[in-house]
């Protein structure tokens, strides 16, 4: 599997990265060698193999539907990286809000 | 007596058990070692001041007669387990500045023992690395130099920091995160004792997730004894972590302090004996399984057909996970913002300066193989090969035991040699990528040198929920090696 400049492109804007124009022809050299590598995957027959999706045969318990945790509005937005808008500014773990740049006009 | 900073993790706990040293005087010994090694960038964040307190509270409940397992013992924590207060970075860009809000379950697991924090550890960026390198932060250096060479070495990685520490003597131990060798593999470059519990055994809750169905924490230290000592304190279930098995915690320490391996069957992997392992690894293995013969153990020999497939097939798992996990990284709760017109420049904008150029790599190979069209023949064709390894293992316990291989197939290597392609640094965790992959219990325990003087470790590979085993065999084998390599100048 060989990837050209344009996929690599479309890779990056689907995992919202931003990659500097000229570093997409190195990436698409650099991925086509990984994927080529892992071409060597298909010499093996998995027709019938169930896929793995869990390595521990230990059936995982489950737990109450209830509510055990909360009324920590501060410590979730206390590292809000554009700051954080409190309902109520004198009571911090009464609710508040990340803040983002403007989405609708 | 010993300097304190010259004692195992066991021989620490016991002098403070008979008042010999108190935490106080231990934390300020260890701390002054971070002080002298600096220069190994092991630390990214160091904490004194609340080593120091830790231990005067330790003080105060040995005083009260409340001594836990590690009671006023130091350790280093990789910068990938969040801490209460403390800054925690994964060593990205990302997450400088990000000061968690609670604790992770291991960590206060650790604390509840007893134990004091000296600081955070450096690694490779989101743990995706070999060597290191990738840090943020910049690369750790290895304590260990080849005679007569003094270029810098690496560490290994990704708990690069957190082996160095250990080897240095800055700390008797200190906790990693293995996803395909992260332990194991530095453990091994550093001449110490690594270990990779079974998944499920230490709970991730409060771990920066990199690949959720392969991370798993465990230990470092300088002896058996003293990872089993760890692990004790580590494991258990966890209602946070869905993943945590409900199992009891076996008594690892009597499993480590019992080195009985008479009639235990030794399985050896012929597919690990593969090109480009250094000779000198090849024969230290078969030293290795000398040495546990003479011990009593019975070497088996079995097939895991499918080893070759297992690194290639991890590089669309874990990139793949890894991309879905680093999805949280947008700029919008925590960590880095790099401003932006619109929502989209932003996300695009932060992640593009955020992440360094390994971890953009990875998301983007796991992006593609989770892509419309792309799924079924990448990512379900992984986790088809990863039934068929996990199978291999399997059957290979119907014969034997345990398992015995390489850790590593090189010693330490220097920084930047081999830095071109990134295929020939992921061949370095192809020992142990594929009990990663099964979900299986590892350890490294230094087993000899190589001609210029470096540590080699080898791996002892266990059964589901069977660390017992392993720490037996791996203390059997710590006692045959008599590994005693201390590097120079530390």
């Amino acid at each position: 599997m060989s990837l050209d400049k344009d996929m690599v492109a479309r890779i990056a804007r689907l995992a919202r990265l931003k990659v500097p124009e000229e570093e997409l022809v190195p990436l698409a050299g650099e991925l086509s060698g990984i994927f080529a590598w892992i071409e060597q995957l298909n010499e093996v027959d998995t027709k019938n193999v169930e896929p793995l999706s869990s390595v521990s045969d230990v059936t995982l318990p489950m737990r109450a539907d209830k509510v055990t945790d909360g009324g920590v509005a501060a410590k979730v937005l206390a590292n809000a990286p554009g700051g954080a808008v409190y309902i109520e500014p004198d009571d911090k773990n009464a609710g508040g809000f990340f803040t983002v740049p403007k989405v609708v006009e | 007596m010993a300097s304190l900073t010259d004692l195992t993790l066991a021989q620490l706990a016991a002098a403070m058990a008979k008042k010999e040293a108190s935490a106080v005087e231990v934390a300020d010994a260890h701390l002054k070692k971070l002080d002298e090694h600096r220069a190994l960038n092991a630390f990214i964040t160091e904490t004194p001041d609340k080593a120091r307190e830790m231990a005067k509270a330790s003080d105060a409940r040995r005083a009260r007669g409340e001594a836990g397992l590690l009671e006023g013992v130091p350790l280093a924590i990789k910068d990938l387990f969040c801490t209460e207060g403390v800054q925690t970075t994964a060593a990205s860009h990302i997450l400088e500045g990000f000061v968690p809000q609670y604790e992770s379950t291991v960590t206060a697991n650790l604390w509840k023992a007893g134990a004091t924090m000296v600081g955070k550890t450096n690694l490779d960026e989101f743990a995706m690395g070999s060597s290191n390198m990738t840090s943020h932060f910049g690369g750790v250096e290895n304590p260990w130099k080849r005679r007569g060479d003094n270029r810098k070495l690496v560490p290994g990685g990704s708990s690069g920091g957190s082996a160095a520490a250990v080897a240095a003597y800055m700390v008797p131990g200190s906790t990693g995160t293995d996803t395909g060798g992260s332990i194991r593999q530095p453990a091994s470059f550093c001449g110490i004792v690594g270990m990779k519990p079974t998944y499920g055994r230490c709970s991730r809750w409060g771990v920066v997730a990199f690949a959720s169905s392969l991370d798993q924490p465990g230990p470092f230290a300088r002896t058996v004894e003293d990872t089993a000592l760890m692990l004790q304190a580590m494991s258990g279930h966890d209602p946070k972590d869905s993943t945590s098995a409900p199992l009891a915690v076996p008594d690892f320490v009597a499993a480590a302090r019992n080195p009985d391996i008479k009639g235990l069957k030794v399985g050896i992997p012929k597919e690990y004996r593969v090109d480009g392992t250094s000779p000198e690894i090849v024969a230290l293995w078969d030293k290795g399984v000398e040495m546990l013969k003479a011990a009593g153990a019975v070497p088996v020999e079995v097939s895991l057909p499918h080893t070759k497939y297992a690194l290639p097939a991890y590089y669309i798992v874990a990139p793949a996970e890894c991309s879905s996990n680093l999805a949280r990284y947008d700029g919008v709760r925590y960590g880095l913002r790099v401003p932006g017109k619109d929502l989209t420049e932003m996300y695009e904008g932060t992640r593009g300066a955020g992440f360094g150029k390994e971890v953009r790599r990875r998301i983007m190979i796991g992006t593609y193989v989770l892509s419309a069209g792309y799924y079924d023949a990448y990512y379900k064709k992984a986790q088809q090969i990863r039934q068929l390894i996990a199978q291999d293992f399997k059957t290979a316990f119907q014969t034997c035991d345990v398992l015995l291989t390489p850790t590593a197939p090189t010693s330490a290597f220097a920084a930047g040699e081999k830095m071109d392609d990134p295929v020939t640094m992921y061949l370095n965790d192809m020992f142990t990528i594929p009990a990663s992959m099964a979900g299986l219990p590892g350890i490294s325990v230094p087993a000899g040198s190589d001609k210029d003087g470096l540590p080699l470790g080898l791996q002892l590979i266990g059964r589901a929920f069977d660390e017992e085993t392993v720490l037996t065999a791996g203390a059997a084998l710590e006692k045959a090696a008599g590994f005693q390599g201390r590097a120079a100048g530390y």
